[in-house]
């Protein structure tokens, strides 16, 4: 298409903005993390470049063990999750029942990971609910037994937590994908040539959409193998994950520790490159392998089998996930819950009521900043988008990479740099500084739940607004928003929920000085009494959810004599 | 091996409205029959019917028999009908050779005898030598010729032409008409075709039927 010209203002340069709101922190904090890993950090006395830091790490006890857990777990929860995710799709795709169930997906994402971890603690744990459950008819227990898998060195806990939260992920991320593909006639193609269902979804349209779901699964990659908050609430102790051990060095009273620290945290980021590196290398083996496949024509039973297999695990992933968060209301509720009962004694709301000063403050900086950072994501976003509508372009390849780079990034690999940088501005420790980091993080899933439907409005309406007499503003105002608004409070809900399961940013931006609902979860998780950790779980994973039903919600009151609006995609 | 298709009391519904009366058709062994209608007048869904894909939001009856073996409650894969459309829905990822092996059944064994099979089909499309090509890169007469060897290959035991002639320009239209027509009738298999151009109907052949589609 013809590039159209632009007059100066807003639209111009929000792209230029965004591009530098996400560079800046990345490279600055890679930098800033960098540089005391070769012992480099003034502040602090590190004057002359070594490798003091690097010996000082690999000297930890555990550490090799350390980079070999972080490894299997990362790259387990990863293998999990891809096939559990394409082995459902295969199954499922076609099936009654799948269109209403792939809308019920996205609330299900929306609790944050650390709550989920947390209710998967309380669900799996010797003493958590499934064991009550269980006892004592079943396993003769009367006290909870002394085997467990939450902070068990193998960390089979953290791969099942990573998993529950990815495979619906890249569920969702596989049918955006397959819009763009024919998928009923492909269907009926391949059946008719004698392929089932599965068989032929594998061999036909797996192929086709993987280029567009490459980038989601390398974002997975780099997630599971980085991970903090979920690997502290369920993840092996000693040795951690390389990702706490660096967390730990950071926040250290002895300063001296920091070296070590951001050796680790780049180290991470080595380790990350390389497992995309690895991971893309076997894209191109199972390419080749699978075209051999492909080729032999056999149209036997197993490949439906194995997805069927795939599908039950993951309606059983779902269910553990909707128990783990229910189990969060039922703890925040118990007044006393005595193993091995499968109830708690009884509920009230005293836990609540108990815990509500400490819950306000928190809960309030939970969402002044989730507001306010998605409030000015969502300004970037539609400023980028409303550039390349009104330019005739389409963000290339290139900007995709940009847009997920803060998912490819290890979150500790780069905040720490950017903390120095924030005391040398003397604004960390702010609601500010706070903000701002979280629109890094809450961006790229604005940007990518929105550009599709944005693109995909039929550009006549705003001709024929613009043949009927109407400026630019005004179509964009009286045409444009109001047809897009189900999409913008939808992606709005996205970002709102990512930001309110931040972890790491709000610890480092805001110095430990800023408490959100996760941060103060996460530090709870660890001991204090379950009811009161349930209460902020439960809060944390009820916000999102709020969210979520007020974007759904709102269009279908507002257009409620406009049917084409109200429910439209 | 192919004999007649029969459809008996095919009706379907779009509830609350029918959209095809009852329905009795055979069709013989290298006949063609074409069904015609205005748009919305439920062709293709008939396909879909016979094809066993039909949108369950459809009510549909009838039996359908082939070669004397009732197919009605078949699988769709095991039906062998081979379907056509109006794109030719090549598989970008293989290549012209891959997406010809894909139809080819597995009881032809060993890379040499199924190699040996592709090769026959494209000599048979005037194609000889294409097998390593990307689909991409075909024009569309060619396209649509790989499509209907892909189509060939698996062995159907008859034919549903879904408008497959649609997106072709007037001349490579009454040749790819010809090629399809001829490879029907060579292997004896009967054909359904939907369109609603009058000239295919004639280049067919054989009888029409007009659906004329419910209020």
């Amino acid at each position: 298409m013809r590039k159209r010209r632009l007059r100066p203002g807003w639209l111009t340069i929000a792209p230029a903005c965004t591009g530098a709101l996400m560079l800046t922190p990345i490279l600055a904090g890679l930098i800033g993390t960098t540089l005391p890993a070769f012992d480099y950090l003034p502040a602090i006395g590190g004057h002359r470049f070594g490798f003091d830091a690097w010996r000082a790490l690999a000297a930890i006890p555990g550490f090799a063990s350390c980079v070999l857990l972080t490894l299997e777990t990362g790259v387990a929860a990863t293998l999990l999750s891809v096939t559990l995710a394409i082995g459902f799709c295969a199954w499922a795709e076609g099936r009654r029942g799948w269109q209403r169930f792939r809308g019920l997906i996205a609330p299900l994402l929306a609790a944050p990971h650390s709550a989920l971890a947390i209710g998967l603690a309380f669900l799996v744990a010797p003493s958590g609910w499934v064991v009550r459950a269980l006892s004592p008819w079943l396993t003769g227990l009367s006290t909870p037994p002394d085997a467990s898998i939450v902070g068990g060195a193998s960390g089979i806990a953290l791969v099942i937590a990573l998993v529950l939260k990815e495979t619906p992920f890249l569920i969702l991320m596989i049918g955006g994908a397959l819009q763009q593909v024919a998928v009923p006639q492909a269907m009926a193609l391949s059946r008719s040539l004698g392929y089932a269902h599965a068989d032929g979804w594998l061999k036909t349209l797996l192929p086709q959409v993987y280029p567009q779901i490459r980038l989601p699964i390398y974002a997975v990659l780099a997630y599971s193998l980085s991970v903090v908050d979920v690997a502290l609430i369920v993840g092996p102790t000693n040795p951690p994950t390389l990702s706490v051990l660096a967390l730990r060095g950071f926040t250290d009273a002895d300063v001296r520790h920091w070296f070590p620290a951001a050796a680790a945290a780049s180290l991470l980021f080595v380790l990350v490159v390389a497992a995309i590196a690895g991971w893309r290398s076997m894209e191109r083996a199972v390419a080749t392998l699978g075209i051999r496949w492909i080729e032999r024509g056999s149209r036997g039973p197993a490949t439906t089998v194995v997805a069927a297999a795939g599908a039950a695990l993951v309606m059983t992933a779902f269910a553990a996930s909707a128990l783990s968060i229910a189990d969060l209301g039922v703890w925040s509720l118990a007044t006393q819950w005595r193993f091995p009962a499968a109830w708690p004694q009884g509920l009230t709301l005293a836990n609540w009521t108990a815990q509500l000063p400490g819950v306000r403050a928190s809960g309030l900086a939970t969402l002044v900043i989730a507001s306010t950072a998605t409030a000015l994501a969502l300004l970037l976003v539609v400023g980028c988008l409303e550039h390349e509508s009104r330019r005739g372009t389409r963000a290339r390849r290139r900007v995709q990479w940009l847009i997920y780079l803060p998912l490819l990034i290890p979150q500790i690999s780069f905040l720490f740099g950017v903390q120095v940088f924030f005391v040398r501005a003397g604004i960390d420790g702010t609601w500010a500084a706070v903000i701002a980091m979280h629109v890094v993080f809450v961006l790229p899933y604005l940007f990518l739940t929105l550009a599709d439907p944005w693109h995909a409005i039929d550009p006549r309406y705003a001709r024929s607004a613009i043949a009927l007499g109407a400026s630019a503003g005004r179509v964009f105002l009286r045409v444009k928003v109001p047809l897009m608004l189900r999409p913008i409070l939808i992606a709005s809900a996205v970002g709102f929920a990512v930001s309110v399961g931040q972890y790491l940013p709000t610890l480092f931006a805001g110095a430990g000085r800023v408490a959100t609902l996760t941060t103060d979860a996460v530090t709870l998780a660890s001991g204090a009494d379950r009811r009161v950790v349930g209460v902020y779980a439960a809060l944390q994973a009820a916000l999102p959810l709020l969210a979520y039903t007020m974007a759904i919600a709102l269009p279908a009151w507002r257009y409620a004599n406009r049917r084409g609006l109200a429910f439209a995609a | 091996m192919s004999g007649e298709l029969c459809l008996t009391g095919v009706r379907i519904d779009l509830p609350p409205r029918a959209l095809i009366e009852p329905l009795d058709l055979t069709i013989r062994a290298g006949q063609c029959v074409t069904v015609m209608g205005p748009s919305g007048s439920g062709k293709s869904t008939l396909l879909a019917h016979i094809a066993g894909t039909l949108d369950p939001a459809f009510r549909a009856y009838g039996r359908f028999y082939i070669g004397g073996d009732e197919i009605t409650h078949v699988a769709p894969e095991r039906r062998h009908l081979g379907i056509q459309f109006q794109d030719d829905l090549l598989f970008p990822h293989l290549s012209v050779a891959g997406n010809l092996a894909f139809a080819l059944p597995a009881s032809v064994r060993g890379r040499d005898a199924r190699r040996a099979a592709i090769e026959r089909a494209l000599r048979e499309a005037d194609l000889e030598g294409f097998g390593e090509r990307d689909p991409a890169t075909l024009s569309g007469g060619q396209r649509a010729r790989v499509a209907l060897m892909r189509t060939l290959l698996a062995q159907p035991r008859a034919l549903l032409l879904d408008e497959p002639f649609g997106k072709l320009d007037r001349s490579l239209r009454s040749d790819l008409r010809r090629f399809v027509f001829e490879h029907a009738a060579e292997r004896g298999l009967p054909a359904l075709l939907v369109t609603h151009d009058a000239s295919d109907a004639e280049a067919a052949g054989g009888p029409v039927v007009m659906l004329t589609g419910a209020a």
